[in-house]
């Protein structure tokens, strides 16, 4: 090749120049990392599947509320509410019957049964309803891991929102949410990625997320997130059978119903998961036999590819210094060879 | 020969007879309407067909995939596989340009070429796969730094790039335009850091990709160390691949490399695949146990063929020295590699998730497009390969 050394480390020092003018917007790097700590302002809600009696109010309000524009299942003129068959024969479309989290469903109420299932709350021959949907992470995977910034965790009331204009539909975000919440509109050619955004559009007017509103058992509760930690432990920490004042709709509520506890499994569910949650959960059955898997790491996921992040610039910054350095070594002796 | 400048004027009819002008390959002998080439031209246009369809009714009316299973075949095997197979080039444009180790100069252009192809295959079948391909440049100009994805997008377009200044000159020299060509040769050193640089990024960020689902991929391949794990193998199959074209090229078209060069790159594969092999079986103790792939399940077992195949079976040959001096029998070996490192790619993607998939009622098969899209791809590869080594200088004569 025709070119001086002197040349040569003049390219490469332009290069490096030009490489670390380019690399100016990554200089916020420290601030990059995803914060771990519960917004100020954060709100969520406690689901207690000893209160619920597994009418899908929430179901239903859910889906209606969140069809109007800024909600989670918006779609421009569409104007009912996305029913779903649930392969049902009889089902003319009337009325909504899905299976599972999907495109057009964002929470769904399940019900556990074991053997002749004849009590409420007890793992064998017993019955539980359980409910599921997006648990709005602290730190939340799918925001860390996609590409195009589609997700969102807001900075106020930390909701974990979708900005579809965004996505590019590579569902990421679906491999990545340790608890398989983000659901894909495969039926659709230009799809978005659905999921509950605890009713985010509601919450800047004052409102409740819907499916709190819509809960007549006071099972589904709203309300800031420490609130929701303090009462979900208030209740742990009641003897089965002692009566209880459940609040409805929201955590503190003037509107309570008076029954007896039932008997909780010793854990908040979304207290460690993945770092925590605003979501939480209490159950009177293991959470393993709801579905909710047990072996979700106690700490928050992003951390795990930021760890390789961080170490992108050094790779680029190494590679050119010991590439120049043996380019010196390697090249030295052609170079005596073209001046004598 | 045509004289293009009857059809397309003065200027670009005498470009394009420079270009169209095969003399440069016609000791090669290079026949270009054989049977084969009629089949890969059919498959390349049924993948076009299913390309079309797939962009006009959506991901979900053109695959298999599912909620559980939002990443299939054309993830695990055209970008994973794709991009792993496009290894090659930048050790050995490394080894050529900056080492200065002369001897591989000689398949320097067709293994930077195998490249610019095996990650054209993983760029077109990353834009056939996500839902809005129409919008697949947002990452570009919508940067988030926390991404891996967004890290993988920005490497692929930058390192496609690479790899077209790098083949560029082949072009350049045949069209006559030495001041671009003198250009491109002032920062082919430049080029090909940058590119060493992006490929072990590249390589391994596919691997971190996967960090973060501890809770979904099996232990058998999860690990934290999953990206070096992935850049190791990546090496590997790199060795193998170009070594695989290289005896391929010399066996059907008129044209031998030095048996020098082929030893010197299944040195590669012993000394890389060696470590790999110690890396694995390192990270099998430290996670689910030695004895955690002879658990009779079918992780385990894909496990053991990814092993068998990839990497202990090829170091167990090139040990043998009747192996190490046979251009046929290294064929082989190189051939064991590719398929034990694709095989690997399958699983993390595919056989490694599948436990947790099926346990929330997901089932995945790839579907007849999903499989026509994926031939197509490796046809349009191969005839691509085929139809530059016919019109460009593609084997220098070794020095």
């Amino acid at each position: 090749m025709a070119i001086s050394r002197r040349k040569f480390v003049k390219i490469v020092a332009g290069t490096g120049g030009a490489l670390v003018a380019s690399g100016t917007p990554l200089a916020p790097l420290a601030q990059a990392q995803l914060s771990t700590e519960l917004p100020p302002q954060a709100t969520g809600i406690l689901y207690d599947a000893t209160l619920c009696v597994g009418c899908k109010a929430c179901m239903s309000k859910c889906k209606a509320e969140n069809n109007v524009p800024g909600g989670a299942l918006y779609k421009k003129g569409r104007s009912t509410p996305p029913y779903e068959k649930g392969n049902l024969e009889a089902n003319n479309g009337i009325w909504d019957a899905p299976r599972e989290l999907s495109g057009d469903t964002l929470n769904i109420v399940k019900l556990y049964k074991n053997g002749s299932a004849e009590v409420k709350d007890r793992a064998v021959n017993g019955y539980a309803f359980f409910k599921q949907q997006c648990l709005h992470c602290i730190s939340p995977a799918c925001v860390s891991v996609c590409p195009a910034g589609a997700f969102r965790k807001d900075p106020e009331n930390g909701a974990v929102y979708y900005l579809a204009e965004r996505c590019i539909g590579c569902r990421y975000c679906q491999l990545a949410c340790p608890f398989g919440v983000p659901r894909y509109e495969w039926d659709s050619a230009w799809p978005e990625v659905r999921k509950c955004q605890l009713c985010r559009h509601r919450q800047e007017k004052g409102g409740i997320a819907a499916c709190a509103e819509a809960c007549p058992t006071g099972a589904t509760i709203f309300g800031k997130v420490v609130d929701l930690r303090e009462e979900a432990k208030r209740r742990l920490a009641l003897r089965p059978g002692e009566e209880y004042r459940y609040p409805i709709q929201v955590v503190g509520s003037k509107d309570w119903t008076l029954r007896g506890a039932a008997h909780y499994v010793a854990q908040i569910y979304g207290l460690k998961e993945a770092g925590g949650t605003q979501n939480i959960m209490l159950s009177g059955i293991s959470f393993e036999l709801l579905g909710f898997k047990n072996n979700i790491p106690n700490y928050d996921l992003p951390r795990l590819t930021w760890a390789y992040i961080s170490k992108v610039l050094w790779v680029f910054f190494w590679v050119f210094a010991t590439g120049t350095a043996t380019y010196q070594i390697t090249h030295r002796k052609k170079d005596k060879e073209g001046q004598s | 020969m045509i004289d293009m400048t009857r059809y397309a004027g003065q200027t670009a009819g005498t470009l394009l007879n420079r270009l169209l002008d095969d003399s440069v390959s016609r000791h090669l002998g290079i026949k270009l309407d054989t049977p084969l080439t009629r089949v890969m031209l059919s498959l390349i246009a049924l993948a076009a067909v299913v390309a079309g369809y797939r962009l006009v009714f959506g991901i979900g009316a053109a695959s298999n995939l599912n909620d559980q299973w939002p990443w299939g075949l054309w993830i695990g095997f055209d970008v994973l596989g794709g991009v792993a197979m496009a290894a090659g080039a930048f050790m050995i444009a490394g080894a050529v340009y900056i080492l200065n180790w002369k001897k591989y100069k000689c398949i320097a252009r067709a293994s930077i070429l195998n490249a610019f192809f095996g990650y054209l295959l993983a760029a077109i079948s990353i834009t056939l796969d996500v839902g809005r391909s129409l919008v697949i440049w947002h990452p570009l100009v919508m940067w988030q730094i926390n991404s891996i994805m967004f890290i993988v997008a920005l490497h692929l377009v930058l390192y496609l790039s690479t790899l077209a200044t790098e083949s560029s000159p082949m072009v350049l020299e045949k069209l006559g335009w030495q001041r671009a060509l003198d250009g491109v040769h002032r920062i082919m050193v430049g080029a090909v850091m940058f590119g060493v640089a992006l490929s072990l990024l590249h390589q391994s960020s596919l691997g971190a990709n996967y960090l973060i689902v501890p809770g979904k991929l099996s232990p058998l391949w999860y690990n934290k160390h999953l990206p070096y794990q992935f850049l190791a193998s990546a090496l590997m199959m790199g060795f193998s691949m170009v070594s695989f074209e290289t005896i391929l090229t010399g066996k059907v078209f008129k044209h031998s490399v030095p048996f020098d060069v082929i030893k010197g790159l299944a040195r590669g594969i012993m000394i890389v695949g060696s470590f790999y092999l110690v890396f694995k079986l390192f990270e099998l103790v430290q996670g689910p146990g030695l004895l955690a792939p002879f658990d009779g399940s079918l992780e385990g077992g894909m496990w053991l063929l990814e092993m068998a195949v990839g990497v202990v079976l090829p170091l167990l040959l090139l040990a043998l020295p009747s192996v190490r001096r046979n251009r046929n029998k290294l064929f082989a070996v190189d051939i064991l590699v590719i398929f034990g490192v694709l095989f690997n790619r399958l699983n993390v993607c595919i056989f490694g998730v599948a436990r947790y998939n099926t346990a929330f009622g997901g089932d995945y098969f790839p579907s007849a497009m999903e499989w026509i899209l994926t031939l197509g791809m490796i046809a349009f590869a191969v005839l691509g390969f085929k139809l530059c080594a016919k019109y460009l200088n593609l084997f220098p004569e070794p020095h």
